[in-house]
């Protein structure tokens, strides 16, 4: 089945497929019917109003709400075919390959060089050349190895935010995955530090799958190629408010001429 | 002239607020006064009684063995300084790592689970028992069946240690923000792997901070030692074998002495204990943070 699968992701390469995810914090259903397909070396956006769910199932992909007390998922999502909840899956692998920029930056309190070497390490890359070498390689990804090259003995919580930020991308790309998930990754940055991100992502597209959730509809309209839209809906029974996927569809075309209207209220900013 | 110029007027009213600060600031000063007071006379009257007892001739007070004869004059307490020494260590070689690792499994495994809550609750439970009771807990167990010793002791001391270990542990894992550990998870690190590289040396100032309070809160009691260690006289490096003796036990008996040889000796003891875990706890401290700097 697997393999059927993998060709067929030749023709279409969809990385992600996601049918009707579900996602249970206890008894609280935070977001429903999301089914939407992610696709290789594309930047897709998850964009909507607070608490429509966009970074829960942002969460999803690398398995990050196991870390969660309660959290349950429903639905499908599949990873190359892969069901990523099938009971052969590790999560620590599934997160191997699919990296995560959270929305403040946090990197280690550890050295520039450490906070770097730490996911090689990991995989078991012990050789001093080898590390020195994926240093720099990730920090150059990440657009910062002239500013740190000097000091990369000294903490990075010395850094900027901007850099720090920076860092958590190289220190994400160091594990060379296939995919970057972002979490507002700029939400906590100011708009020059927030371009020079942008920038990299677009420099990224070419290596990576990116999946980015913001609540800056020009940032989705500037760096994503697909965007889907995501909002929070009453649940007359429950009383509760529970996310739901509005639509999806290329950037270009959500942003001009979106086919449901409450997407249209969103970007236009009529709403959230 | 220019006329109507209304003079901005930027100095401090004189409001009830300010009235109010004023009186917390002094009565914070007053505090300050009143918990420094006790500690600068504790610590005068160590110097006053005990420095004599203690440097006279030195350094005799803290090589020369303890004198059989507590009625006789003079140095020393040699013994009770290794005996102290012992004692201390192998409580904290017992207690310490047994402690951190029951405040990982507490906050890092057992979060909300029922067993975790029952954990916690008796080493709370075992911060309220008594330290004498302690001790007769270790000689029942321990003592009466293999005698006096150094070891008796440590495992009273342990006992006492381990509640105060785990409690400040626990605490400093509290303390290690959670995007710490997601960052870990998210490039695929394990849960034991995030712990050992990430959570503890993130929480590794406070851990050690807590391990040298619970260690000097140890190396002064007394209670537990009283029916476990024995009262030797003489050099015992032994941590198994033969009664041994403690600063603190040397202070009780002596203090308790009603001769005034044995009552100086006291003083002299306090004193030794004063510094000897003032000295520890700063040359810890120094060299834990060479370590995490280097």
């Amino acid at each position: 089945m697997t393999h059927v699968e993998t060709f067929s992701e030749v023709l279409a390469p969809v990385v992600f497929d996601l049918s009707s995810l579900e996602v249970f914090y206890g008894s609280f259903r935070a977001v429903r019917d999301v089914t939407l397909q992610i696709r290789a070396h594309e930047i897709t956006a998850f964009i909507g109003p607070s608490g429509c769910g966009k970074t829960t199932v942002l969460r999803c992909l690398n398995r990050m709400n196991d870390l969660i007390a309660g959290a349950r998922v429903g639905g499908r999502v599949t990873y190359h075919g892969v069901d990523l909840y099938g009971t052969q899956v590790s999560a620590p692998e599934v997160r191997r390959r699919i990296g995560m920029v959270f929305q403040k930056p946090n990197p280690f309190p550890k050295s520039i060089y450490d906070n770097i070497a730490f996911g090689p390490r990991i995989n078991g890359i012990r050789d001093r050349v080898k590390l020195d070498e994926i240093v720099e390689k990730s920090l150059r990804a990440a657009a910062l190895w002239d500013e740190v090259k000097d000091r990369l003995r000294s903490s990075a919580l010395g850094m900027s935010g901007g850099q720090q930020q920076r860092l958590c991308i190289a220190r994400t790309i160091a594990i060379e995955p296939e995919v970057v998930l972002m979490d507002e990754p700029c939400s906590a940055l100011d708009p020059i530090a927030s371009a020079r991100i942008e920038e990299l992502m677009r420099e990224l597209k070419n290596r990576y799958t990116i999946v980015i959730v913001t609540h800056n509809m020009q940032q989705a309209a500037r760096v994503s190629d697909r965007t889907a839209f995501f909002t929070a809906e009453l649940d007359s029974q429950s009383d509760q408010r529970t996310g739901v996927l509005v639509e999806t569809g290329t950037t270009a075309k959500l942003f001009s001429n979106p086919r449901e209207e409450r997407t249209e209220n969103y970007i236009t900013g009529r709403f959230g | 002239m220019i006329g109507t110029v209304t003079a901005t007027d930027l100095r401090p009213r004189r409001s009830w607020r300010r009235v109010k600060s004023s009186i917390m600031t002094c009565l914070m000063g007053a505090a300050l006064v009143a918990i420094v007071i006790p500690l600068a006379a504790v610590l005068w009257a160590l110097f006053d009684k005990g420095a004599g007892v203690a440097f006279r001739s030195f350094p005799d007070f803290f090589t020369a063995e303890i004198p059989v004869v507590s009625r006789r004059a003079g140095p020393g307490m040699g013994p009770a300084i290794v005996g102290t020494l012992l004692v201390t260590t192998g409580a904290a070689l017992l207690a310490v790592p047994l402690g951190i690792l029951g405040a990982v499994y507490l906050h890092e495994y057992g979060r909300g689970s029922r067993f975790a809550g029952l954990v916690r609750f008796m080493a709370m439970v075992m911060t309220g028992v008594p330290s004498i009771v302690m001790g007769l807990f270790v000689y029942v167990i321990w003592t009466m069946r293999f005698g006096y010793s150094a070891f008796g002791g440590s495992l009273g001391l342990a006992c006492l240690m381990l509640p105060i270990v785990i409690g400040s542990t626990e605490q400093m894992l509290r303390l290690v923000p959670n995007p710490l550990r997601e960052a870990s998870y998210a490039l695929g690190a394990s849960k034991a792997r995030t712990i050992l590289t990430i959570v503890l040396p993130a929480a590794s100032p406070g851990i050690v901070s807590g391990c040298l309070l619970a260690i000097a809160r140890a190396a002064g009691e007394t209670a537990p030692l009283l029916f476990t260690v024995g009262a030797a006289s003489a050099y015992n490096p032994h941590l198994f074998e033969e009664a041994n003796t403690a600063l603190s036990a040397q202070i009780f008996g002596n203090a308790t002495a009603s001769f005034v040889a044995a009552q100086d000796r006291a003083w002299g003891a306090a004193l030794t204990l004063v510094m000897l875990t003032f000295v520890a706890t700063l040359a810890a401290r120094l060299l834990f943070s060479r370590k995490r700097s280097a």
